[in-house]
């Protein structure tokens, strides 16, 4: 009996993503935030249509903003809007790496927990010239406190060119970038802040913008921002679809180590943890893989480490498959979740990010589980078993923190003992 | 014959370390039910078939070939889609032939029918660019082990699929790092001298698996940049080996065997051999 009650507690820890059964309580998660110079970004994906959403985290004087996209076709008005930024920290947080924490039992009183039912339920620029430097203004817009051109060239040097001379800054050399977009026909979606209208909207950051477009090549440009750029630079990409977990073709994707239990004092640095993993995993793939952090079927969550997503924030990012109100959430197998994070650089990710939509829905997420241990007085044989499994138990949640941030297992073992844990609320 | 015994033996046991280091090593999502299912599946098929047709022997080699070459590089999280592409790959080497000669590279087809069929893929990224000096080894060791692998085609394949993504590059201006970056990846070295080097759907004459080569690299080239499709390398060779049987009308030449040690008795007419020209 006891044999079968431990074997399914370690079925439900090690196989949340096909167990609906209780995944831990909830305790801290490791966001975006965690990370400097990261930029989020949201992709939708049904059939050909693509939905491109850019958090903005500028924080510099709004004359200075400047963003240049190559898109593939040249966009119309209602295909941009501005979004909102709460709703790209709400996924971000919703699809977190996240820590966990579980209270043993008394082992002579093993209380089974239920399946418990986890949450189901959703531009005016200078004409003069333009001609000569080969520049055509395809269409102009003011979205928001944006002012948005889509601008077609034919030939690179006349784009840089432009641009610097309009006032977008753009970093040197990314000419040679602009010419392969130039080159495979590509249309450039360039936006500014109109100062005007953003003081007089009362948003003191910039908001997402967001551009919808049908095309057969999925893909997220990121050369550009590699041109210049100090130091590899952070990316998350929130991938939505409708079909299966989206992946890189051209890059290897690695799943996060996950399911791992961690000594206690984990607790209070679970952000130091999480940056020290990510680095080593980096390291072990010289910075060319991109690490999959989360996919889960939208339509449910467990543990939640954040309230789920009504169907309106997701309809706001440009999920129109939808059915019901913006109040209510996605039904199962409605929409899915892929966050993928990758640490980049010019040198080692030389192409633009080619994705593709699998018909992959095995969940998956970066789970970490802390084990608070029964501590009390053996009153039966299954007690004692469990007393002598301790220490075992506790070396190896040791030797995983050490191999998983490269700590050393001396410094990592003094914590481990000199951590307190506050006394556990009630009876479990 | 040149080389070492049956090359499908290498190729088998290739292909099986090929399967473990990626399940292993590379954290491919290889589920073992999927795997034994094609397994199962394709042995059983084509003792099947080869009961239907009355065939003297069982040839289960070239079965596990197909066998591990689907689970290598399918995915689908469904039993029956699996069964099902080991089961087209199989049974279209004795329905779709012509004069004697199955069209169709068995694992090829297989793919190609489960990912149509709509809830297969392939992960062309799931090698990466740090295996690819491992996966380079391994293959550069079947082409020197056994010319009988047809690594001509492979090779000129190679070279004239990379000439035209190098010569992509060049037109667009981007820097070398770019093309490179396109050709480092595992999949394209599998697909080149475990797919396309298949020396039972190439043409029989070295002049004519130049053509095919030049053809399948033209056709993937195209398929990828233009059409943006994620497998190109796959649909390519689909599309192109029905023009095999038209290569080698027009440029006839001995057909290939594999070594058996009772070579069994075609039942095709025999094939003409040019005067000049005999293997390899």
């Amino acid at each position: 009996m006891k044999t079968l009650t431990a074997a399914l507690l370690t079925l439900v820890l090690v196989l949340p993503q096909s167990l609906p059964a209780f995944c831990g309580f909830y305790v801290a998660k490791a966001d975006a935030a965690l990370f400097n110079k990261a930029s989020k970004v949201v992709l939708v994906r049904d059939g050909r249509r693509t939905v491109l959403t850019m958090a903005n985290d500028f924080r510099g004087d709004p004359k200075e903003f400047a963003i240049v996209i190559p898109v593939p076709e040249v966009i119309k008005r209602k295909q941009i809007d501005v979004a909102d930024n709460a709703v790209i920290d709400h996924l971000d947080a919703y699809s977190a790496p996240r820590l966990v924490e579980y209270f043993d039992d008394d082992p002579c009183h093993q209380i089974f927990y239920e399946m418990a039912p986890a949450s189901r339920f959703g531009a005016a620029a200078r004409t003069d010239g333009d001609a000569a430097l080969g520049i055509k203004i395809e269409a102009r817009y003011t979205v928001g406190e944006y002012d948005i051109l889509i601008l077609s060239a034919k030939e690179s040097d006349g784009l840089e060119t432009w641009l610097t001379g309009n006032g977008y800054r753009i970093p040197k050399g990314a000419s040679q970038v602009l010419g392969s977009y130039v080159k495979q026909g590509m249309k450039f979606f360039v936006a500014k802040v109109n100062l005007e209208r953003q003081a007089k909207s009362g948003f003191t950051f910039l908001r997402p913008l967001r551009v919808t477009y049908n095309t057969r090549k999925f893909m997220l440009p990121i050369r550009l921002g590699t041109v210049n750029a100090d130091g590899p630079q952070e990316l998350f990409v929130f991938a939505l679809s409708r079909k299966g977990r989206i992946e890189t073709t051209n890059y290897r994707t690695v799943k996060l180590p996950t399911d791992l239990g961690l000594p206690l004092f984990v607790k209070d640095e679970f952000a130091p943890f999480y940056r020290a993993m990510f680095d080593r995993l980096v390291t072990r793939e010289d910075m060319r893989a991109v690490f999959l952090e989360h996919f889960w079927d939208l339509g449910w969550c467990d543990p939640c480490a954040a309230e789920p997503l009504t169907a309106g924030e997701l309809r706001q990012l440009g999920v129109d498959w939808l059915k019901g109100p913006d109040s209510g959430r996605p039904g199962e197998s409605e929409a899915y979740l892929t966050r993928l994070h990758l640490r980049y650089d010019a040198g080692h990710f030389p192409e633009d990010l080619l994705f593709q939509e699998t018909r992959d829905k095995e969940n998956f997420q970066g789970r970490y589980v802390l084990r608070h241990p029964w501590t009390g007085k053996p009153t039966c044989e299954e007690a004692e078993i469990y007393l002598r499994e301790l220490p075992k138990r506790r070396n190896q949640e040791i030797e995983s923190l050490a191999r998983l941030t490269g700590w050393s297992v001396a410094r990592i073992r003094e914590k481990a003992a000199a951590y307190k844990a506050p006394p556990r609320n009630g009876p479990r | 014959m040149r080389g070492i015994g049956d090359p499908r033996l290498y190729q088998i046991a290739a292909l099986g370390s090929l399967v473990l280091f990626g399940s292993v090593r590379l954290g491919f999502d290889l589920h073992p039910a999927i795997v034994s299912a094609i397994l199962a599946t394709s042995l059983g098929a084509q003792f099947l078939m080869t009961r239907a047709h009355h065939l003297p022997r069982l040839d289960f080699r070239s079965a596990l070939i197909t066998a591990l070459s689907l689970s290598l590089l399918l995915r689908t999280g469904s039993l029956l889609t699996a069964c099902a592409a080991a089961a087209a790959a199989i049974a279209s080497k004795f329905v779709l032939r012509w004069n004697g000669k199955h069209v169709f590279n068995p694992a090829n087809l297989g793919l190609c029918v489960a990912v149509l069929a709509g809830d297969a893929w392939i992960s062309p990224g799931q090698w990466g660019s740090a295996a690819f000096l491992g996966l380079l080894i391994v293959c550069a060791g079947g082409f020197v082990a056994h010319s009988a692998l047809r690594s001509d085609v492979a090779l000129a394949f190679l070279a004239i699929f990379s000439a035209l993504v190098f010569g992509r590059s060049l037109w667009l201006g981007d820097p070398m790092a770019v093309p490179l970056h396109k050709l480092q990846t595992g999949a394209l070295l599998i697909f080149a001298f475990f797919m396309i080097s298949d020396p039972k759907t190439t043409p029989d004459r070295r002049a004519g698996r130049m053509i095919f080569a030049a053809l399948v690299a033209a056709v993937a080239a195209w398929l990828t940049f233009s059409l943006h499709s994620r497998n190109g390398l796959i649909w390519s060779l689909a599309l192109c080996a029905p023009l095999t049987p038209i290569i080698d009308r027009w440029l006839p030449g001995l057909r290939y065997r594999w070594p058996e040690r009772h070579t069994p008795i075609p039942a095709s007419p025999p094939v003409p051999i040019a005067p000049r020209e005999l293997a390899p």
